[in-house]
């Protein structure tokens, strides 16, 4: 139990300062590495807590595509950032105010609330049909019967995202010259073959 | 002391209120925004979870994974239109958007 706390805090003090070096980073290179360390200790809280499928799928979703196409973007964008931070002081006491005042009231409702008191702690995930199954196999469960339409509404949702991604990026360069099979079959021989009748011996020389 | 639900909120609730911050400290770094935009949709996930274990029901963490699905669709689109709009433009400064102002 106590090894249990010690990595709750462990894991939890580095999300919320990775966290906080993410929106305070000089670099948003460096911002986009402590994002992932954020959702990396994100996924140990995740294991922490019992929900090893979605911790799994945090680490690939996010690490392994989300942070990795921010990373290419903030590479590939040749932007002065130096320049893009000059606003950093300005903006800075609305912010702290906002947030302070958001905190606040999240605080207060965590700390006015406690939620559902007689529940054990159920670290090991519900039981589905009466038998105890594994994280991942109980998810599955519920997310092939009930939430079937939704999940492949899911799906629809990142195929539109996909092809929305690459319409809005592909653009025809006019100066590249590319190959047109369709051009290339639809040549006729009349088109291209071009019989010249040659004089023997030449007329001109 | 055992770890309840509560603290599991509170690291939701701070890193929620990190995303916040940065959307305000960020005013003119689209890329920082959208970092800020999922560090919120993380901590929402962690609110899921957590109530979801701890309320032993799993639906939870069934629409965890579909903000999960909506975070990177969000990303690949935003991130998208960035690009264009560097392409465009030449800068990604939030001020300078204002084309369809009139």
């Amino acid at each position: 139990m106590i090894v249990q706390a010690i990595m709750f805090y462990v894991f939890a003090v580095l999300a919320v300062a990775s966290g906080v070096l993410v929106v305070s980073s000089r670099n948003p290179v460096h911002s986009v590495l402590f994002l992932i360390v954020a959702f990396f200790n994100a996924a140990g809280l995740f294991v922490l807590i019992g929900a090893e499928f979605l911790a799994m799928i945090l680490v690939i979703v996010y690490v392994g595509a989300v942070a990795v196409l921010f990373l290419f973007v903030v590479m590939m964008l040749d932007i002065d950032f130096v320049q893009l931070r000059s606003g950093f002081v300005r903006y800075l006491p609305i912010g702290a105010l906002v947030g302070f005042i958001l905190l606040a009231e999240l605080v207060l409702v965590i700390g006015s609330r406690v939620v559902a008191p007689g529940v054990p702690n159920a670290a090991a995930v519900s039981a589905v049909g009466g038998v105890s199954l594994s994280n991942t196999r109980a998810l599955g469960d519920i997310l092939y019967t009930r939430y079937l339409f939704a999940f492949q509404a899911a799906g629809l949702i990142l195929l539109v995202a996909m092809i929305g991604a690459i319409v809005l990026t592909l653009r025809h360069r006019a100066d590249v010259r590319r190959q047109s099979i369709a051009a290339q079959l639809a040549r006729t021989r009349a088109q291209t073959i071009e019989v010249v009748k040659v004089p023997i011996g030449g007329v001109g020389g | 002391m055992a770890i309840g639900l509560a603290h599991y909120l509170t690291v939701a609730a701070i890193l929620f209120t990190l995303g916040i911050f940065g959307i305000f400290l960020n005013r003119k770094n689209v890329i920082i925004m959208l970092m800020s935009i999922e560090l919120m949709l993380l901590a929402v996930s962690i609110n899921l979870v957590a109530f979801s274990v701890f309320l032993n029901n799993l639906v939870g963490q069934a629409f965890a994974m579909f903000v999960l699905t909506v975070a990177a669709a969000e990303a690949a689109i935003g991130l998208a239109i960035l690009v264009v709009y560097f392409r465009n433009r030449g800068t990604i400064a939030v001020e300078d958007i204002n084309m369809m102002k009139g």
